[in-house]
């Protein structure tokens, strides 16, 4: 059996995560998983929705220890985790503080704080065939789909990603503004601590100047792994911040005036990192380079019909993806545009068929659709607009109605009573009809 | 550093704070149509984090202080109209 260890690049007296009391070393963590392993019910899943990154961290490996696979979930719904429990008969779900667990076995984070270290002499390893995570979209349908990580493929993506961001040579001290749960803060987080020889915060700060204070409460050479949406804030909110190496971004698409500030401000390289859920990170561009994305080691690019498939490396089998791609000769590709009507508000995908099919499912709703305008040129998050023919609803219990129904963020706004939608002969809605109506509408304020 | 507001300041400071909120993110409604102590999230008004860290900006710009969690709850401030308005009345220097 083929087997890779849990740690690459470290000794057990080496420091794996600071907390707000301190470093703590690779041996207490292990030790820390070790006891926790001891402490999980029997059963062949694990749903670890601790906030703290250092207790989700201990979550995993303990499950890893224990022979439990963790579930990693897009949303933490009320009917996500009814799913959940159907799919997945005993599955225990680990929390670290306030959490509605539905019908779920919760365990709360004990305190591990008396064991004992000293009884950690190696770095155990683990299976490398065996699938320890499975990540999940919320899918274009908006049924969850399930995507199995094998460890070996997840200690390949660990070990290529610090090798594109130089943190082998010189590891780096992360704090992450995302969870560590969803894919691009498992992979760029707790992967690049595990595998890259990264010690991480074990905090996940969201205000600006929180994100100082963890930044502050690290040794330098610091690298913050964020989104377009936490850099802007945090750039926006003008505060001192203490020196940066490296900035990562990923979720969404950057602009090149954000990415330009931020390089100003901080004085550090940002690097955004191109992937998903589906295939694991793929490929890194630093975006003041150019629109160019270089692929990560041992990952190919294959052409099959429109699709482009992306194998090789970590990637686990072949992943059709959802962008349309442009190879270029010299090995690098550029994105060149969307399949079909996904789209992407603040990292949350979905797409417009299954919003439309949401709304239109509400009772009273004659006929509906959801428009993305284009992006708003100042930066900022652009916020869908929906028109809707409803003559016996009122604005509040239709939101109310859509709210139970779609994630807030796609929420729209404005949402626009119309007497009809000025569908065509064929009964389509053209892109630039919507466009018209939108742009009207925001000329009559 | 800040002493508790009185619910005094805190009810005369609401419809500030209301109307901050609805010209902030742009919102279809007018400022007294926000409960003061209805949830802003879920049910309530239905914000999400991007409009947390949008009114947070506004608010750092004009009451002169940074919003903090000190717990990992980042929205706890905002449980409600009342809540973000006691917490700005309480940390404003300005």
């Amino acid at each position: 059996m083929n087997r890779r260890p849990l740690l690459s690049r470290r000794q057990l007296d080496d420091v794996f995560a600071w907390r707000a009391d301190g470093p703590v070393s690779v041996r207490r963590f292990l030790a820390e998983a070790d006891a926790l392993a001891g402490q999980l019910p029997p059963g062949d899943w694990l749903l670890n929705v601790c906030n703290d990154r250092y207790r989700f961290a201990v979550g995993f490996v303990a499950g890893l220890l224990a022979g439990k696979t963790s579930l990693q979930p897009a949303s933490q719904s009320a009917e996500t985790l009814a799913r959940i429990e159907a799919d997945h008969p005993g599955c225990c779900c680990l929390c670290d503080g306030e959490f509605a667990a539905g019908g779920l076995p919760r365990i709360d984070f004990p305190d591990l704080s008396a064991v004992d270290p000293a009884k950690i002499s190696k770095i155990p390893d683990i299976d490398a065939d065996r699938v320890v995570a499975i990540l999940f979209t919320s899918g274009s349908t908006g049924l969850p789909q399930p995507h199995r990580k094998t460890w070996g493929k997840l200690v390949d993506n660990g070990l290529a990603e610090a090798s594109r961001l130089g943190v082998d040579r010189q590891p780096l001290h992360i704090v992450g503004t995302v969870p560590a749960q969803h894919s691009y803060g498992f992979e760029s987080t707790f992967l690049l601590a595990l595998h890259g020889g990264c010690p991480f915060w074990s905090g996940k700060p969201f205000y600006p100047q929180d994100i100082a204070a963890a930044l502050a409460a690290l040794p330098p050479p610091r690298l913050l792994v964020t989104t377009p949406f936490h850099l802007s804030a945090l750039l926006a909110a003008d505060i001192p911040l203490p020196e940066i190496a490296l900035l990562l971004s990923a979720t969404a698409p950057l602009s090149n005036e954000l990415a330009a500030q931020a390089e100003a401000r901080c004085q550090a390289p940002l690097l955004e990192i191109y992937g998903s859920t589906e295939s694991g990170q793929l490929a890194s561009r630093r975006t003041l380079d150019g629109a160019s994305w270089q692929l990560l080691a041992g990952v190919e690019l294959a052409q099959e019909g429109e699709y482009t498939i992306a194998h090789g490396g970590h990637v686990e089998g072949r992943v059709p993806l959802g962008d349309v791609i442009e190879c270029r000769d010299d090995g690098r590709f550029v994105l060149i545009g969307r399949h079909a009507d996904l789209i992407n508000i603040a990292g949350k995908r979905t797409s417009l068929a299954w919003l439309n099919h949401q709304i239109a499912g509400i009772p009273g709703v004659v006929d509906a659709a959801f428009f993305l305008p284009d992006e708003d040129p100042a930066g900022g998050i652009t916020r869908l607009a929906a028109f809707v023919v409803a003559p016996t609803l009122n604005r509040q219990p239709l939101l109310q109605a859509l709210r139970q129904r779609i994630d807030p963020v796609f929420l729209p706004r404005p949402l626009v009573f119309l007497d009809a939608l000025p569908r065509n002969t064929t009964g389509k809605l053209p892109r630039q009809t919507l466009q018209a109506l939108f742009a009207e509408r925001q000329r009559d304020g | 550093m800040s002493a508790t507001a009185t619910p005094e300041t805190v009810s005369a400071l609401l419809p500030e704070i209301a109307q901050l909120i609805v010209t902030a993110l742009n919102l279809e409604m007018a400022p007294e149509e926000i409960e003061p102590d209805a949830p802003l999230f879920g049910d309530g008004l239905g914000l999400d984090s991007i409009d947390v860290l949008e009114i947070a900006l506004v608010v750092s710009k004009r009451y002169g202080f940074q919003l903090r969690s000190d717990n990992e709850d980042n929205v706890r401030i905002f449980a409600s109209l009342r809540a973000l308005t006691a917490h700005i009345a309480s940390q404003r220097s300005q």
